[in-house]
């Protein structure tokens, strides 16, 4: 057993830590720390830069740009990719249908969407939830019925994120209504927006933001060659994209800073004569979250170093479960300390903007319990799969 | 970075796991309820596999092998008082002892002789290197004069490593003669035991050279805190596993616990705080094996532990229903001695006082 990073490590995080507070322009990186990048431009800027220099897609197969990397070394690229406010590749391509198509996609497919995948030429949205399948994937009702060339689906998904800025969607259909079970009739395609018969409806959340949407597709035709491996098997590349979505998720770097800034601006709020900061109560909360994500970032380490064979561990249900909950403990806080700062919406004043951010972040944080699987899917899984209950 | 044990600490493992698990808790229970209230004769194999004297060459042996040895001590309800009477109190000879005092290891490490550290003073809540007890130098020898308790293992100690505060400042550590020192044994809630020892100008022989300890004071501590983190690692994860083998077997209306949600979720939540609480053990006994001495190590791991034993214990006996409070089953022996750790060097709220008095030194809270 040994805590220290070994030399070689070391130097590895400090190469990257020089390189996302150097190449990455700080300007865009304070509207990032701050929580208000400029979408989609900032997002794109980030990851052309990490792109050119082979940083965007560490995870990926190396022959599409990947690594190699250890599972700690990909940890470290996260972590530090965090701290400095670089914003991550966006998930959709970087971690979901990227990955998928690299393990599972013919030649063709690699070859046309990996590389502007990587570089967000392509900017992809997921279409798996349905108004009618949330934590019950399998049961999606839209389809996909085979006619020559192409397949022509019907149906609708829903919680899309980021959708108003996406070229492409990828989505689970079902192409065969007769499976005996119903995870085996569905497949994995991929769909340009712009096909006649999509059409999107922004779904506006309670912090007054525009961040998911509802997709609709109506005989929308899609040509054949846009289905990922084969027919039928969407389930299993859907299980495998998911199992990577909950790696990263738990997002411990976002949250340290985030307690920096909290103790930061606790500290010039006084309460009862004092700073904010120095209040037992107030303190004790800071402690206990802090420790929290010591605890957890442990936990992690020890996760993503027993990974084997690309497997997704069981044990990351722990990180989605734990890390959501810190993340949502923190936007707590920040309400705390804003107090009746926090009231005012989008106002043209001189209270301070983090302070009108704090309540609806707080309430738009309630998804992180809810996106990647709910928390208590999490628990299924560590009660089935671990505890073999 | 590497959280694999090596062969031979695996070894170690499997050893201790056979030696320690060798009794019911049938069994645990006359034990605990006689004198002196663990096994001698697995104290022989102790000192035979060498675990007695584990650390007191730290070239060979050090805390992360403690840690190992203590996981099982916790997961089997064993009542030898490994770290109390032996390891602690010996790191501390071994740090700073005179060649002749040093002998005194061997009969340690092979079971003869039984020691303890008395440091900790009644009123002191989490132990501070500065003490109340006095230490007077006469002319023709050292004496101490005061009270420590709860002295963990201090019931059966042949010899005593106390500290004192210096005539001229900071605080020293001596050896004592138990046989001289006014001494009331007990036994803890949870089964194991303690002292109160009083010294009132009770001669004394300075540990080594003498002079201010506090360093090693504070290290001797920090090593007792990992050493209680991983007994209690072992205690939560036994504590688990019989939980989630009784959901398994245990029908009511005819169905399988493990057929409610409502249990196996909160399951769920019980390992999240089990792994949480290991990770915070490999923390701090990771920290010491690097030559990390650091209280704020030793509070943060103590905090998860305090926290994740209370959850695992609470609920453990909830889900085991009437059976989870009997003497008869072993539940209830976990939360006792969960909670008795939890009490030992500072409660979880006492880690966190010492916690939130440091938020301000730090912008990022980092390993």
């Amino acid at each position: 057993m040994k805590l220290a990073l070994s030399e070689s490590d070391a130097a590895f995080r400090d190469e990257l830590r020089r390189f996302f507070t150097t190449e990455i322009p700080a300007d865009l990186r304070e509207r990032m720390k701050a929580g208000h990048p400029v979408f989609p431009d900032d997002i794109i800027t980030s990851q052309r830069i990490l792109n050119a220099a082979g940083l965007a897609v560490p995870n990926w197969p190396v022959e599409w740009g990947g690594k190699d990397w250890t599972p700690l070394q990909q940890q470290i690229w996260l972590d530090e990719m965090q701290l400095a406010g670089v914003p991550e590749p966006l998930a959709f391509n970087a971690k979901m249908v990227g990955p998928v198509i690299a393990q599972f996609g013919s030649q063709e497919l690699k070859q046309r969407f990996l590389p502007p995948t990587a570089n967000l030429d392509i900017w992809w949205c997921q279409g798996f939830s349905e108004p009618e399948a949330g934590s019950d994937l399998a049961s999606l009702r839209t389809t996909a019925v085979r006619d020559g060339d192409t397949y022509v689906v019907n149906g609708q998904k829903t919680w899309t994120t980021l959708g108003q800025h996406a070229d492409w969607i990828f989505l689970l259909a079902r192409t065969d209504p007769n499976a005996p079970k119903r995870q085996a009739g569905i497949s994995f395609l991929l769909a340009e927006m712009s096909t006649p018969g999509i059409t999107l409806r922004p779904i506006k959340l309670i912090d007054g933001g525009y961040e998911v949407n509802e997709v609709f597709f109506e005989d929308v035709r899609i040509p054949a060659d846009q289905l990922v491996g084969q027919e039928n098997q969407g389930w299993t590349y859907a299980k495998f994209l998911l199992g990577n979505e909950r790696t990263g998720i738990a997002r411990i770097g976002v949250t340290k800073l985030w307690m920096a800034q909290i103790k930061e601006r606790a500290a010039q709020v006084t309460v009862n004569g004092k700073p904010l900061l120095a209040d037992p109560l107030f303190a004790a909360r800071v402690a206990e979250i802090e420790n929290g994500l010591l605890a957890l970032e442990l936990t992690q380490m020890r996760v993503t170093g027993s990974d084997t064979d690309g497997k997704p561990n069981p044990a990351s249900s722990i990180l989605k479960l734990r890390g959501s909950q810190l993340q949502q403990a923190a936007t707590e806080l920040f309400v705390e300390v804003a107090g009746p700062d926090a009231l005012p919406f989008d106002a043209d004043l001189d209270s301070p903007s983090w302070a009108q951010d704090a309540a609806p972040r707080y309430l738009n944080y309630r998804k992180t319990s809810i996106y990647g699987g709910t928390n208590e899917i999490q628990r299924s899984i560590i009660a089935s799969t671990i505890l073999g209950l | 970075m590497d959280f694999d044990l090596t062969e031979e600490q695996q070894l170690l493992r499997d050893v201790a796991k056979d030696v320690f698990s060798r009794d019911d808790i049938t069994k645990l229970n006359e034990v605990t309820s006689g004198d002196p209230g663990w096994r001698r004769d697995v104290w022989g194999q102790l000192a035979e596999i060498g675990i007695l004297g584990l650390g007191f060459e730290p070239d060979e042996a050090g805390q992360i092998e403690i840690m190992v040895v203590q996981t099982e001590i916790g997961r089997h309800l064993a009542p030898e008082p490994v770290a109390q009477a032996a390891l602690v109190p010996g790191g501390l000879i071994a740090e700073l002892g005179s060649d002749t005092q040093k002998e005194i290891l061997a009969a340690v490490a092979g079971g003869q002789t039984l020691l303890a550290f008395a440091h900790t003073e009644p009123g002191a809540r989490t132990p501070d290197v500065a003490v109340a007890t006095q230490a007077r130098d006469s002319g023709d020898g050292w004496t101490l004069t005061g009270r420590k308790n709860p002295v963990l293992a201090g019931d059966s100690a042949d010899l005593v490593v106390v500290s004192a505060a210096l005539p001229d400042g900071g605080t020293g550590l001596f050896l004592v003669d138990a046989a001289t020192v006014q001494r009331t044994s007990y036994r803890t809630f949870d089964g194991r035991r303690g002292a109160q020892l009083v010294f009132d100008n009770t001669p004394a022989e300075p540990l080594g050279d003498g002079g201010d300890a506090g360093e090693h004071i504070a290290r001797a501590v920090i090593r007792l805190s990992s050493a209680l983190c991983a007994e209690a690692v072992g205690a939560m994860d036994e504590a688990l596993r019989l939980t989630t083998e009784y959901l398994g077997s245990r029908k009511q209306f005819g169905v399988p616990l493990s057929t409610f949600q409502t249990l196996t979720q909160r399951a769920a939540d019980m390992y999240v705080s089990l792994e949480l609480a290991r990770s915070m053990n490999f923390y701090a006994a990771m920290s010491i094996a690097d030559g990390r001495y650091d209280p704020l190590i030793a509070a943060r791991a103590k905090l998860q532990i305090g926290r994740s034993g209370r959850h695992i214990a609470q609920e453990a006996i909830q889900m085991h229903g009437g059976i989870g409070i009997t003497a008869e089953y072993p539940v209830a022996h976990y939360a006792a001695r969960l909670t008795a750790i939890d009490n030992t060097l500072g409660t979880a709220d006492d880690q966190l006082r010492t916690l939130t008095a440091r938020i301000g030194d730090y912008e990022v809270v980092s390993l």
